[in-house]
């Protein structure tokens, strides 16, 4: 999301490649070459994933089974999913619950870890591979290990918990309705902040070190040197976290398939995976194609507002 | 002092969470499923290879290793190559289509490929493609193809000219500058790209769940599900199979953390 400088290109403006004297006839018969380096790339991702992301828009606006034609109905699919679809309004509510409690935590606790491992010190080193190890991890045998960890009767977590003698805590916490969205985005924290501790540690060592010295001689205290050094400084940091934190939890499709399958009920589906089973288990293609667009909207509107909370700041 | 207690409460916490079920885990998968039931923390008493022999003697699982690492090699080398050849283009263009066919392969960091699976389907159904190691292959490299190129285009635009004037080889057409010049640079990042697409390709769900249905031709995630569904609540067996999906990325990581770090953390940043 952040780094290529377009306006630092190197020789953007003194193109006098090699020689010094390469005339516009040359550099055109290389543009014609470097042209056809850059064309099977370019086919293939054209016609696999532009054109299907393109194509995607248009079938929003059919009402198809995925065997007939498509038949044009206009914003009826919009519409309806608006108005007059109890699941979808459930959905986007977990979607959005699911999404802020990951960002605002994901991102509390990365910085956290961060600031408490930004010494290069042995353990710190240990820790760090150590947190962001599961980050290598495929989803399923996450979701997998998660469902043992959260079974009910047998499962470590409260097994754990009863043998401390907090039976009361020891929950359904894959089958309730209330709770099991909650278990399943403590797991994605689990999953991602490693990764993402690793981009604020990059982050706050380019903290120059004099901040928090001049700091330290006026006497503020750790708080006040977070405060006022640390978490402005890492602002921009935090804009790229959260950006891609949000996207991640938008895109936890692996996951949440893999551990609940969005029950029980519908408590736990997310915009993701509300399309993939509205086509594939429901055969309404069309209508999950315009669900799709809903989730463009969404990404692009919640980067855009990021983006300007956290720079205008800065 | 206050803030010492909870820095070391907090990472002894964290650290706990991750190390106890990676043991739970790995004990398990030498442990009898009764075993893992009723003793879920504690050493094996009696350590047991029967898992891995049923597992193996079973044969699915290795033609799921299989296929995954022939999906994963052919999509990262592919993806590599190509990717690197279209960034070296993108950034040594002099005219500005440079800079449109940048914005072009960006927009697909935008739009999360999952949102068009049901296309993806269709057109992938219409060309024959469905159930296939090769139409994997072209959408994973498709789907990858945006945050390589954008990652090593980045690189190649930072080499500055006099690289190539110091090569001494004036005259010389883009594509031997490309090989002999640009390439060799390029291994660090190249070399970053490629564990982020070896993780991803190899961790990847979705596309193998939308386009494979066949037994023989499933990947080692989608394997996965299956195999919870047969041994339903056996967790010793699912636990041995979770092993053998994971183990090439966690011996890769061992061995080359820095790179791994670096890689998944520039694709992540940049993505």
């Amino acid at each position: 999301m952040t780094t290529i400088d377009t306006g630092a290109r190197k020789g953007a403006g003194t193109r006098s490649r090699g020689t010094g004297k390469s005339s516009t006839a040359l550099k055109r018969i290389h543009d014609r070459r470097l042209a056809l380096m850059i064309l099977p790339a370019l086919l293939i991702y054209v016609v696999f994933y532009l054109y299907p992301t393109a194509s995607n828009f248009r079938y929003a606006f059919t009402e198809w089974d995925g065997f007939l034609e498509p038949k044009y109905i206009g914003l009826g699919n919009f519409t309806r999913a608006l108005t007059n679809d109890d699941i979808f309004r459930r959905v986007l509510g977990n979607n959005v619950e699911f999404s802020f409690l990951v960002i605002i935590f994901q991102t509390a606790l990365s910085l956290l870890f961060a600031i408490f491992l930004l010494k290069t010190t042995r353990t710190s080193v240990f820790l760090r591979t150590l947190y962001f190890f599961p980050t290598i991890l495929s989803s399923v045998s996450v979701a997998m290990v998660w469902q043992f960890l959260y079974e009910p009767n047998l499962g470590a977590i409260n097994t754990i918990l009863r043998s401390i003698g907090l039976d009361s805590l020891a929950l359904s916490w894959l089958g309730s309705e209330t709770i099991t969205l909650r278990a399943l985005a403590f797991t994605q924290i689990w999953f991602h902040t490693g990764q993402m501790m690793v981009v604020y540690i990059a982050g706050l060592q380019q903290i120059p070190r004099e901040l928090y010295e001049a700091a330290e001689v006026d006497g503020a205290s750790r708080w006040q040197q977070f405060k006022n050094v640390t978490w402005p400084m890492a602002l921009p940091t935090t804009a790229v976290v959260m950006a891609y934190t949000t996207i991640q939890s938008f895109r936890a499709f692996d996951l949440v398939f893999a551990m609940t399958g969005g029950g029980p009920n519908n408590s736990t589906s997310i915009l993701v995976t509300m399309i993939y089973s509205t086509a594939f288990a429901e055969y309404r293609f069309g209508y999950a194609a315009s669900l799709s667009v809903y989730l463009v909207l969404f990404i692009v509107l919640l980067t855009w507002v990021q983006r300007r909370t956290l720079r205008t700041k800065y | 002092m206050f803030y010492r207690i909870s820095r070391i409460f907090a990472l002894t916490f964290f650290a706990a969470l991750i190390i106890v079920p990676v043991l739970v885990v790995v004990f398990g998968t030498f442990k009898t499923d009764l075993e893992v039931m009723t003793k879920p923390l504690s050493l094996p008493e009696r350590w047991t290879l029967d898992n891995y022999r049923t597992l193996l003697e079973g044969g699915r699982i290795t033609t799921n290793f299989r296929n995954s690492a022939i999906v994963t090699s052919a999509s990262v080398v592919l993806t590599l190559a190509l990717a690197s050849l279209a960034s070296f283009g993108i950034a040594r263009m002099f005219n500005k289509s440079a800079k449109v066919l940048l914005t072009l392969f960006l927009l697909g960091l935008t739009i999360p490929g999952a949102t068009s699976i049901i296309a993806i389907y269709q057109l992938f159904q219409s060309l024959n493609l469905l159930n296939t190691l090769h139409g994997l292959v072209l959408i994973n490299v498709a789907s990858t193809l945006p945050i390589s190129v954008f990652i090593l285009t980045a690189f190649f635009q930072q080499i500055p000219n006099e690289l190539y004037e110091a090569a001494g080889i004036d005259g010389a057409g883009p594509f031997r500058l490309y090989r002999s010049v640009a390439l060799p640079l390029s291994r660090p990042s190249m070399g970053a790209v490629a564990i982020f697409l070896f993780v991803i390709n190899w961790n990847d769900l979705l596309y193998p769940l939308l386009l494979i249905t066949q037994a023989d031709l499933k990947t080692l995630p989608l394997a996965l599900l299956d195999f919870r569904g047969e041994y339903a609540i056996n967790f010793s067996m699912i636990f041995t199979a979770v092993m053998v999906a994971s183990l090439p990325m966690v011996i890769m990581y061992l061995l080359m953390q820095r790179s791994f770090v670096a890689g998944l953390t520039a694709g992540a940043v940049k993505g």
